[in-house]
């Protein structure tokens, strides 16, 4: 592993009711999440290849705990998404290099398909910051009832010399979907977008 | 009797590998288990409010024993151990106070018979509120390596009328703990001090 990991947190979250309206089975996500040391905290580096082959690794370990913390096989999985926080010595563009060239493959990988594009966010903050990890379905965007957001937060995370680097899976969308569109059984699951 | 109708539930795991320090040989595990219920005294003062607790003992079981299963399985590899409360605001403090009975008697129950007080602490919040729970070692409260605490806190709850009820393990002490006192190796775990 090239990345310098100082822990991992894992989530996971069910919703069993939502305005007093049973929902079952529970809506579940997990999201799986790395404090790692960055390697160019505090000065302009112009190749952030390291970075990159950071993503790649910390794509499939996240994805696998996530996985493993909804206790289902990877192709099970209904929507995903990424997201890093870079401590204040950094640039958003680490942020970018981890999450946006390499992390992709390794994820799709473990959830067997993944034709959508994972969205994504990024920000820069200190120990604590929330962040909020876009959802949407995995094989296909457009797919209205998928889409969401999971909120994480690690107290103690990011330092500023430290990235946090989280991957969000689910089994389900939201928890009473009805504001019509393309729903999950009309997909094709070809063009990552219906 | 009061019906316990549960919102949503959530299980975080932290794994931590290291603090600046030399990487530890097995990583500190620290697990929390959340559960977002409704508050049946929401809104209004009630009198009598003792006889929920025994309505919540299920749920403090199976949010125990979702907590030894996160952590490996293995009742015997937790060594440290906390409660806490977050009640939304048309609830009282009290109402927080309810789950010292139910939640300590689940982790007793669940690791087996521990004989340290539960440390705890409970406060009235809004939604995405952040607690702090105390953590102490199981079987002796003055072993200071186990003095510990782990921030939890959900996005969406506690709302008004409902009750953020916490139980949290870990696996071990401080990462680097040093800063001497009573060793865990050193307990008799008679009174549940030392």
């Amino acid at each position: 592993m090239k990345a310098k990991i100082r822990k991992i947190v894992t989530f996971v979250e069910e919703t069993h009711t939502e305005m007093g309206k049973a929902v079952a089975p529970p809506t579940r996500r997990a999201a799986a999440a790395a404090v790692i040391e960055n390697p160019f905290a505090g000065r302009y580096v112009d190749d952030l290849t390291e970075l990159m082959d950071m993503g790649e690794e910390l794509g499939e370990l996240l994805a696998k705990r996530a996985v493993a913390a909804l206790g289902i096989a990877g192709p099970s999985a209904e929507s995903y998404g990424k997201a890093a926080a870079v401590g204040e010595n950094a640039e958003l563009e680490h942020a970018a290099a981890i999450l946006h060239p390499k992390l992709g493959a390794p994820v799709r990988k473990v959830l067997g398909k993944g034709a959508a594009l994972i969205p994504s966010s990024k920000k820069r903050g200190g120990p604590g910051v929330a962040l909020d990890i876009p959802l949407g379905h995995k094989d296909a965007a457009f797919v209205r009832s998928h889409f969401d957001g999971m909120e994480i937060r690690v107290n103690d995370a990011p330092r500023a010399n430290e990235i946090l680097v989280a991957v969000a899976v689910t089994d389900s969308g939201r928890p009473l979907p009805r504001v019509g569109g393309l729903t999950k059984d009309q997909i094709k699951g070809e063009d990552g977008l219906r | 009797m009061f019906e316990v109708r549960v919102r949503k539930r959530v299980v975080i795991v932290e794994e931590v590998y290291h603090e600046g320090g030399p990487a530890a040989a097995v990583p500190q595990r620290r697990a929390a288990a959340l559960a977002v219920i409704h508050n049946p005294f929401a809104g209004r003062f009630v009198p009598e409010i003792a006889g929920f607790m025994e309505d919540l003992n299920p749920l403090g079981l199976e949010m125990a024993k979702s907590l030894v299963t996160a952590l490996g399985g293995d009742p015997k590899a937790v060594e440290g151990y906390g409660k806490g409360a977050i009640v939304g605001q048309a609830g009282e403090l009290e109402h927080g106070a309810l789950w010292h009975v139910p939640g300590g008697y689940a982790m007793r129950e669940v690791l087996g018979g521990a004989k340290a007080i539960v440390p705890s602490t409970k406060k009235v919040g809004g939604p995405g509120t952040r607690l702090d729970v105390p953590i102490t070692h199981i079987n002796a409260s003055y072993v200071r390596s186990h003095f510990d605490a782990m921030e939890l806190g959900i996005a969406d709850a506690p709302r008004a009328d409902e009750i953020l009820l916490a139980l949290v393990m870990t696996t071990g002490p401080r990462v680097h703990a040093r800063v001497g006192g009573l060793k865990a190796s050193e307990i008799k775990g008679e009174d549940g001090l030392r």
